[in-house]
């Protein structure tokens, strides 16, 4: 084992992992983020902080990455590099591991013209993949990124996305597999709506060994209306949402959409269970944390295992 | 080339107001070619404020002049014989030729009539677009002659963010994505295999995270 983190150890099994996350509040109100902890525990390995998702101004996420550590939960802190360079990173890693977080995400980050501050700098000092590669060498050589000696240095479980459906399609894969070069230990995808096209993504990367090297959840967003499908399909960059799935949403009645969201999502999961390589779930429910125990059991994938 | 863009009239009235006599002093460098303080445009700019003066029943006397170079103190040297008499220099340069000016004539106040934008080349006509940051340290030998740090939004330097759709970027539609440009140049060149190197983080002192750069050519340098 190269971390404590309980998503590595779970992966270790070789059984399915599931994650979800959790969207910190727009204010100094911790009991809102110990609120969607709590619904998760027992049904998730490991609950996703967001890092100012959309580049909206939110609580940070170590802060709230460590509430939910308070609560004997395992939260995965994401960190993106628009927001910080890398001496706020390494320092941010080593006070959240200091806290009992051992289990990261590196992002590049939602540019800020789509949030709520579009006025702000970016800093992406470093990219995502070079994030990956800062932390593993905390991680593995106790170093920073300067060269200096690190005490005790942070053992995280190292995560990164990846978009199977953004363009170039044929760059998907390369793409994953510098991460993988640079020593990502986990992948979280994209929401997937496109099956097949993700299939498709799949074959590659099993063509590649890469599913060998690397633990891939795939992304699981239930949509609560056809406005949502839409809205998903044209507005949201990168994102691929099949007309057939916008049609069917569509097709029931407005307070019944909600319900046929979820069987999408349970469907989509009973299906991508059965892809060669995959090593589990990443239930994003945008502000429906409630639901994520409901797509779960009813997606088999309960109970979690105790590790 | 640096490209610049004129100030709105607003902007520009606001500093000289107060004067009577000004002096307009354009560029025949970049400037000129990106049409915004060239010649032709101080012969605008010049107009358009005495006619904005008289307005408001006022006369400003406008001196226009226009240097080869006015970020060069050789050129700027040809201003001693005309500013005698006037309450200000208003220049139509980028941001280097309006400092040279205010280095070289301390007691006069020198006010920028454009935005200095950004180092690029011209699209076609009328458009003009980014294409240095003036980093310090060319990767384009290592991208396919397309740079990802003054093209991607999010100067990414290991390939397309999940963001990038139908070889555009996210931020709009009319911002091409750096890298899906750079993935086709890598093709035509065979250097597809150079991609899944991992472009290690970079040393950013040699661009403006340095703290203000100069270059000392030791063999020039008197």
């Amino acid at each position: 084992m190269k971390t404590d983190s309980r998503l590595e150890k779970v992966l270790k099994t070789g059984g399915l992992a599931v994650t979800s996350e959790c969207g910190p509040p727009r204010g100094a109100v911790p009991e809102k983020i110990r609120e969607k902890a709590a619904m998760l525990k027992g049904y998730v390995d490991a609950i996703n902080v967001t890092d100012n998702q959309t580049a909206v101004v939110r609580m940070s996420s170590m802060a709230a990455c460590i509430f939910i550590r308070q609560m004997g939960l395992s939260p995965i802190l994401q960190m993106v590099a628009r927001d910080r360079n890398r001496i706020a990173m390494q320092s941010d890693i080593l006070g959240a591991y200091s806290h009992g977080v051992d289990t990261m995400l590196c992002l590049s980050g939602d540019h800020p013209k789509f949030g709520d501050h579009p006025m702000a700098a970016n800093v992406y000092d470093i990219d995502s993949v070079q994030m990956v590669q800062m932390v593993k060498q905390m991680r593995d050589e106790g170093t920073f990124q300067g060269g200096g000696d690190i005490e005790n240095p942070p053992k995280m479980y190292i995560g990164a996305a990846a978009n199977p459906f953004a363009d170039p399609f044929e760059l998907r894969v390369p793409r994953l597999a510098k991460k993988v070069t640079a020593g990502v230990d986990f992948i979280q995808t994209q929401c997937v709506y496109n099956l097949d096209k993700f299939e498709r993504w799949m074959a590659q990367i099993r063509e590649r060994g890469l599913h060998e090297k690397v633990h891939i959840l795939a992304g699981i967003t239930p949509m609560k209306s056809a406005g949502m499908a839409r809205y998903m399909k044209n507005r949201v960059p990168g994102m691929d949402v099949p007309d057939e799935l916008v049609n069917r949403m569509g097709g029931v009645p407005k307070e019944k959409q909600g319900a046929e969201g979820l069987t999408i999502a349970v469907e989509s999961i009973e299906r991508l269970k059965e892809v060669k390589g995959l090593s589990g779930f990443h239930i994003m429910a945008i502000e429906w944390e409630e639901k994520v125990p409901e797509i779960v059991e009813r997606a088999g994938l309960l109970p979690r295992p105790e590790v | 080339m640096i490209t610049a863009e004129r100030k709105p009239m607003e902007e520009i009235m606001g500093y000289v107001e107060p004067c009577q006599r000004i002096l307009l002093v354009g560029c025949n460098e970049c400037v000129t070619v990106c049409a915004a303080g060239g010649r032709k445009e101080v012969g605008l700019l010049s107009s358009a404020l005495q006619m904005a003066f008289m307005k408001s029943g006022k006369v400003l006397q406008v001196k226009e002049l226009t240097l080869e170079r006015q970020c060069d103190p050789e050129y700027v040297e040809e201003l001693v014989r005309e500013i005698d008499g006037v309450d200000a220099v208003l220049s139509m340069a980028c941001g280097c030729g309006v400092q040279e000016i205010a280095r070289r004539f301390r007691d006069k106040p020198v006010f920028p009539a454009v935005n200095t934008s950004f180092m690029g080349a011209s699209e076609r006509q009328g458009v003009w677009a980014e294409r240095c940051q003036g980093c310090g340290n060319c990767v384009l030998g290592l991208t396919g002659g397309i740079c990802p740090i003054a093209r991607c939004s999010k100067r990414l330097l290991n390939g397309p963010c999940g963001g990038s759709t139908g070889g555009k970027c996210e931020i709009s539609p009319d911002v091409d994505c750096a890298w899906h440009l750079i993935w086709e140049r890598m093709k035509a060149l065979g250097m597809e295999k150079s991609y899944e190197q991992v472009m290690p983080a970079r040393d950013w002192r040699t661009s403006r995270d340095g703290g203000p750069r100069k270059i000392v050519r030791e063999d020039l340098a008197l």
